[in-house]
């Protein structure tokens, strides 16, 4: 059986990718996809050869046929999302995709039309099969171009015998997180002694719950502010959150990425004993944890 | 005047700049469009007021009249809808609000209903005169972008305002900059920071919005941010010195310009470099309207 553990952190930049690049690199038998489609940034730790492109196809988008069209304006009138310029061309950063406006034109002169949305890619690295991806500039539906990717990435783990996926979060909580962490086994919330750390960390630990996925929190630059580290700590306790680390700011973090390198390749220090022990806790939880539904989402 | 603040890579410091901006301009409005977690209001601490709910129009079955045909089903392009043997399924955190169903329906079965997604709050910080409009996507939904629109239906035109962008490059940030006089990059001297700073940077050229660069926590990491933007032409408009006492403050939610009073005059030398760059006429106005 795949195990799936995705990280994610509410809030950006408080280090999921320093936390999951480390744990490929730690992890002996696992496929790692980053699902931050529309910042990707794992690729420039573990280096990817690409062995295989795909395209990705999101939402079809409007296409007017200026010779058919009569300048009626009943698709204007029609498109809930102001897509539709008066001069009769779509904007195609607007337009969803939805199909009402050839559905209503009377002179057939509108055309769904699929568009390339961005490409994700299987690619070997020094520490194991990566899937990655990048969205278009602006693209929609990146909660579907997420699920693309880690589809990918379990048929690869089933294919050559990989008993976990390393998945790599976006920030936030929108589609693009509800796409990466749903059927996971195990979430982890990176998180940061600040005011906003906190706020964000609070949210995304409720969306996990509301999909029912088990949550556990490491705490990132803890000697920041040592107050709010204590609460994040009593916060966890409350809801009955394991925190697997507190890790103190290092400079390692910035330097290791500067040299292309996970912070446990590239340093044996306080903090990649940290990660380390990070690690064998979320192995730990990852052994005993119970498999949730898989919920339908962005099919 | 809009000015939008914005980053490819999360955790920059987009609010820290918004905030403080805010603070040194005066009398701004601040919008805070990183709707899946909005944070301005921890470094503001204002009292907020709801405005209003952000909802999406989601179809209802009226299953008397419904002959099973599966047109509404195979219409949807969003998959929201699925036709079962004995009733028609909805699907209502995949529905867009299209409506599309509704125009295809044969039986007049499908009717609407309105299913809020999110919030849109307002509050006023006396000290500064700052509006601050804030959009909050609820726990558990996907689609951040109505409540982004929504929150920017409150832009006054007269006013500056301030735009404090999502993460990323995907549509939420598109719907927060597009309408934009000037767009703001926020970035950090890293690997990552210059990896999605280049992404950033195509948005804001793709959508022809006026834009430069401010590096935070300058110092930290290497040269390959500001290399790469004078290779670009791309305007440095300000370095952020990594800085332990401005790491402190941002994380007690204190904006570095109340504790930094330099960086108050740096942020106003920002607001009036911003206006002599950017194509908005009324700029040149409401800049000469500040009393510097």
């Amino acid at each position: 059986m795949v195990k799936q553990l995705t990280v994610i952190s509410g809030k950006g930049g408080t280090g999921k990718t320093t936390f999951t690049s480390s744990f490929a690199a730690l992890a002996k038998n696992a496929v790692i996809a980053d699902c931050d489609v529309d910042a990707a940034d794992m690729h420039l730790i573990l280096q990817p050869e690409i062995s295989e492109t795909q395209d990705f196809y999101g939402l079809d988008v409007a296409s007017i046929d200026k010779e058919l069209c009569t300048d009626c304006g009943i698709c204007v009138s029609s498109c809930r999302f102001d897509a539709i310029c008066s001069d009769n061309v779509v904007d195609t950063y607007k337009c969803e995709g939805c199909g009402v406006c050839e559905h209503v034109c009377p002179e057939d002169a509108v055309r769904m039309i699929a568009k390339k949305a961005g490409e994700y890619y299987c690619s070997n690295t020094r520490l194991g099969p990566l899937v990655h991806a990048k969205l278009g500039v602006g693209e929609e539906a990146s909660g579907k171009l997420v699920s693309d990717v880690r589809r990918r990435a379990s048929e690869l783990a089933e294919q050559s015998g990989k008993d976990l996926i390393i998945v790599d979060g976006p920030p936030g909580t929108g589609c693009a997180v509800i796409a990466a962490i749903t059927g996971t086994d195990q979430v982890l919330v990176v998180t940061e002694p600040t005011k906003s750390g906190v706020h964000d960390l609070e949210r995304v630990v409720q969306v996990a719950r509301h999909f029912r996925i088990p949550v556990a929190v490491c705490i990132n630059k803890c000697d920041i502010n040592d107050r709010l580290s204590a609460s994040i700590a009593e916060y966890c306790k409350n809801n009955d959150i394991p925190v697997l680390g507190l890790l103190p700011y290092d400079n390692v973090v910035i330097e290791s990425m500067v040299a292309g390198r996970s912070v446990v390749e590239y340093s044996n220090g306080e903090f990649s004993e940290g990660i380390r022990s990070v690690w064998n806790a979320v192995v730990n939880l990852l052994s005993v944890g119970q498999k949730t539904d898989m919920i339908p989402f962005l099919k | 005047m809009k000015i939008a603040i914005a980053s490819g890579k999360g955790g920059t410091g987009k609010t820290t700049v918004a905030v403080n901006f805010a603070l040194a301009i005066g009398n701004a409005q601040l919008f805070d469009c990183d709707v899946e977690e909005p944070n301005c209001n921890l470094f503001l601490g204002v009292d907020l007021e709801k405005q209003e709910d952000v909802t999406i129009s989601v179809p209802e079955i009226d299953a008397e009249k419904c002959s099973l045909c599966g047109s509404c089903a195979e219409f949807c392009r969003y998959n929201a809808i699925a036709k079962l043997p004995q009733r028609v399924m909805i699907f209502p955190k995949l529905c867009h609000g299209c409506g599309g169903c509704q125009i295809v329906c044969p039986e007049n079965a499908i009717s609407e209903i309105k299913r809020p997604i999110g919030i849109i709050e307002k509050g006023v910080d006396l000290g500064s005169g700052i509006s601050l409009f804030q959009g909050t996507l609820a726990i558990g939904e996907p689609m951040a972008t109505p409540v982004i629109r929504q929150l920017q239906a409150h832009i006054n035109e007269n006013r500056v305002a301030v735009v404090d962008s999502p993460p990323g490059t995907a549509c939420p940030v598109i719907a927060t900059v597009s309408d934009m006089d000037y767009c703001v990059l926020v970035t950090e001297p890293t690997p990552f920071g210059l990896n999605d700073l280049i992404l950033a940077v195509e948005v804001v050229r793709q959508l022809e919005v006026p834009f430069g660069v401010i590096i935070n926590r300058h110092g930290s990491g290497d040269d390959r941010v500001e290399e790469y933007c004078n290779s670009e032409d791309i305007p440095i408009l300000m370095k952020i010195p990594y800085d332990r006492e401005m790491a402190v403050l941002y994380s007690e939610g204190i904006p570095f310009v109340q504790r930094m009073p330099q960086w108050e005059k740096n942020f106003r030398a920002l607001y009036r470099e911003i206006c002599s760059m950017s194509s908005n006429t009324s700029s040149g106005e409401s800049c000469s309207e500040m009393s510097i």
